[in-house]
């Protein structure tokens, strides 16, 4: 193809119908919306969704680039001269200060927001393990159903003594965590689980339900604590049902 | 879900009991018999006195200072603690601190000398302040007041009762703090105020605000002539005329502001006398000279020194290769007291009180008979430099080590340290020399402020970790950790009588620290 349009150049009409093909362009993709079906549809609407993410981003971007921003100059807390003329990484600062500000609060110390979850059965959270004759005579053996948080250096028990079964794919590491004053989002490595509320015995095997407490650390972050020691972690609690969507999101407690 | 430690076991509780009952046996360290042969020389490798026998029993520090004393044929009421160096003999090395007698010889013979008895050991003698001033260990005082952050923050050079801070409410207060109350608020400036000095004699407070102007105070929080106009940028910083320079008892000011000029002003009238223009970027800092020099560091790469009589410009420094953030002078303490001291004893006439200050900066200037002031220039090239300007535009040294922008230095009252601070944490120390000295590592963000105790012997940092650090000058670690704010520690001074420390940040309030 290549070598001919080399030799005889394009069609004469080449450059209207290009101009055609992207006008019904839209319409293309809304026909296959509508019809495909099976895998194809599938693969359709992974390439839509990533291209919808990259168009939103695009113009967001763009937005961001036409709001006139507050002057540099002037930024709106009292800063000392020798801070004046530096860009400040603020982020991470003022959510330490909104942390001490809540503090202040007795009331809130113990409030946290998602006070009421679902009750989760036995049932539902474990399957029960039946392989093996013995395994399946008694059975004994379970089979956790939800995500868990596993800690980095546990190793499986033998299976004739492991009760607990926390398959891998179901394990998480990070957490999407989210400042409920800022509205920022930081991707935070879990350190513990601390509470599920459901359950002790949950807490001690790391499930990850909604309305779990879950240690995460902060140390990119670059909290200090009253002390002057720097803040590694902070507690968060899971908003989202993980098991549903495949990633852990929580929001910080302050 | 706190976890109780099991209950000590039996045999636990029974080798705890006889720890307890046996008695560890004390038994003072052996020291050797000897003596070794002591010469005594100055900073500048003059010697002080003969050479003499020193029994290694009785060479303790205070010690072998008393003993100089006594060699330099003082009062007992004129006696001068001492510091000293070891210099080994037949080599460049210096052992910069005294050991023990016990650990004299063990010491040495680290060193490489087998035998001190037959070598003479060459002590360098450095005058330590006569007076000692403790460390701060607690909070004594925190006086809400200010609405806004605090900016400034300077002890009066009169008595360390009053303290003076700039915030950005736009009002700067002069605090009691014997009572720990505010005493005055100086309400005039419509932007935040940035810089504060206090005159020399401790009269008047100057003002540099965001609003363009500077304002003067007397010390009864009544404002003094009209806002100096003149500048088309916010003011970073104020220095004063030294005391002794007064020309017909009338003080002078020279302000630096972002718009690249620095103005001398007639503070009495407020005329501009000069306005020293010259600089391509903001000036950050201006500090008076006691040579009737005005130096000034600037976002433009350079330091320039300029005659304050004329306003004609003597010299630039251009070597480092990013902004200029401070300067420092060696004789910036001696300056900003002129005839306040530790002794209390104010001369009461002018030309007394002129003398005194002029002897007590010729003093701190002096380096081998020569009146050399030094200054320091800290830059976010990560450099530090130091320089003699009445030598010429030659750096004397270049000082190495900071891994990110150094923000603050400052003299020690003596002239003998150089503390470098800046946003990679640390606290560096450097001698007269510039030659390294220590690291002070314990603060967990940038060091924004840090100020020497009026004896030299200690200094205390403020940081954006919400602390404040006091710092060994000797042993080079840290002597307390104050805690207390609730957020950035922005400005910071130790009174000049050494009492008190005093700082002002983000949270609002400011604190007193007290020993």
């Amino acid at each position: 193809m290549e070598r001919f349009r080399k030799t005889h150049g394009r069609r004469l009409d080449h450059e209207e119908r290009m101009r055609k093909r992207e006008a019904r362009e839209g319409h293309k993709a809304s026909k296959d919306a509508q019809n495909l079906r099976g895998l194809r549809a599938k693969l359709h609407q992974a390439k839509r969704h990533k291209e919808k993410i990259q168009m939103r981003k695009q113009i967001k971007a763009h937005e961001e680039r036409n709001v006139k921003s507050a002057s540099e100059n002037d930024p709106k807390t009292p800063l000392p001269n020798y801070l004046l003329d530096r860009s400040n990484p603020a982020q991470a600062k003022a959510l330490s200060t909104a942390v001490k500000n809540k503090r202040a609060e007795k009331a809130a110390k113990f409030a946290v927001p998602l006070p009421k979850v679902r009750g989760i059965s036995e049932e539902e959270m474990f399957k029960v393990v039946s392989t093996g004759k013995k395994t399946a005579k008694k059975s004994w053996k379970r089979m956790v159903t939800k995500p868990t948080f596993v800690g980095p250096d546990f190793t499986r028990r033998p299976v004739k003594y492991e009760r607990f079964i926390r398959p891998m794919g179901l394990r998480y590491k990070k957490a999407n965590v989210t400042h409920p004053e800022l509205g920022v989002t930081l991707q935070l490595p879990i350190v513990s689980v601390k509470k599920n509320p459901q359950q002790p015995l949950y807490t001690q095997l790391g499930v990850l339900s909604k309305g779990t407490i879950i240690e995460v650390n902060v140390s990119e972050l670059g909290l200090v604590t009253a002390g002057g020691k720097v803040a590694w972690a902070r507690y968060a609690q899971i908003t989202n049902n993980c098991e549903n969507d495949g990633c852990v999101n929580a929001v910080l407690l302050v | 879900m706190a976890t109780v430690a099991p209950p000590p076991s039996k045999r636990q509780r029974r080798e705890a009991l006889e720890r307890s009952q046996i008695q560890q046996d004390v038994t003072p360290p052996v020291i050797e018999a000897g003596s070794f042969k002591a010469r005594f020389v100055d900073n500048d490798g003059n010697q002080l006195a003969e050479t003499i026998e020193v029994p290694l029993a009785d060479a303790t520090e205070k010690n072998v200072s008393l003993l100089l004393n006594t060699l330099l044929g003082r009062e007992r009421e004129e006696f001068t603690p001492y510091r000293f160096r070891i210099h080994l003999p037949s080599s460049d090395t210096v052992i910069d601190n005294y050991p023990t007698p016990s650990e004299f010889l063990a010491v040495l013979r680290k060193h490489g000398v087998e035998n001190p008895f037959e070598t003479t050991i060459t002590l360098s003698a450095e005058p330590q302040a006569v007076f000692k001033v403790q460390a701060v260990t607690r909070m004594s005082n925190k006086i809400p007041g200010h609405g806004e952050a605090i900016l400034a923050a300077q002890f009066s050079p009169k008595t360390s009762s009053l303290l003076a801070t700039g915030s950005g409410d736009n009002t700067a207060r002069l605090w009691n703090t014997d009572s720990g109350t505010p005493k005055h608020t100086l309400k005039g400036h419509s932007g935040w105020v940035l810089a504060l000095a206090w005159r020399p004699d401790g009269q008047n407070l100057a003002t540099g605000s965001m609003d363009k102007t500077v304002r003067i105070w007397d010390e009864s929080g009544q404002a003094v002539g009209r806002p100096f106009n003149g500048h088309s940028k916010w003011i970073t910083s104020i220095a004063w005329q030294p005391f002794h320079l007064w020309r017909d008892d009338t003080p002078r000011l020279a302000s630096a502001s972002k718009d690249a000029t620095i103005r001398i002003w007639i503070a009495n009238t407020g005329i501009t006398e000069h306005v020293l223009s010259g600089h391509k970027g903001s000036v950050s800092c201006v500090r008076w000279g006691g040579t009737d020099l005005i130096y000034s560091a600037s976002q433009d790469k350079t330091i320039k020194v300029w005659n304050a009589i004329d306003g004609t410009l003597k010299h630039t420094l251009a070597s480092h290769a990013h902004w200029v953030n401070h300067l420092a002078l060696s004789t910036d303490f001696v300056l900003r007291t002129a005839f306040y001291d530790h002794t209390k004893n104010v001369p009461t006439s002018t030309e007394e009180r002129r003398a005194k200050a002029k002897e007590r900066f010729e003093k701190a200037a002096k380096q081998q008979g020569r009146i050399a002031e030094r200054v320091v220039s800290a830059s976010d090239d990560f450099t530090i430099y130091l320089w003699d300007p009445e030598q010429g535009t030659k750096p004397l040294a270049r000082l190495l080590g900071h891994q990110k922008q150094v923000n603050h230095v400052s003299f020690s009252p003596d002239g003998t340290l150089i503390a470098s601070a800046g946003w990679d944490n640390h606290i560096k120390i450097w001698g007269r020399d510039g030659k390294f000295l220590a690291t002070l590592r314990g603060h967990v963000a940038p060091v924004f402020q840090c100020a020497f105790s009026a004896d030299s012997r200690l200094l205390c940092s403020g940081s954006r970790d919400t602390t404040l650090k006091v710092w060994d000058m000797r042993s080079f670690k840290m002597s307390v950790d104050l805690p207390g704010h609730e957020d950035e520690v922005y400005a910071l001074d130790w009174s000049l009588d050494g009492r008190l420390v005093g700082s002002g940040g983000k949270d609002k309030a400011v604190r007193l620290w007290r020993n």
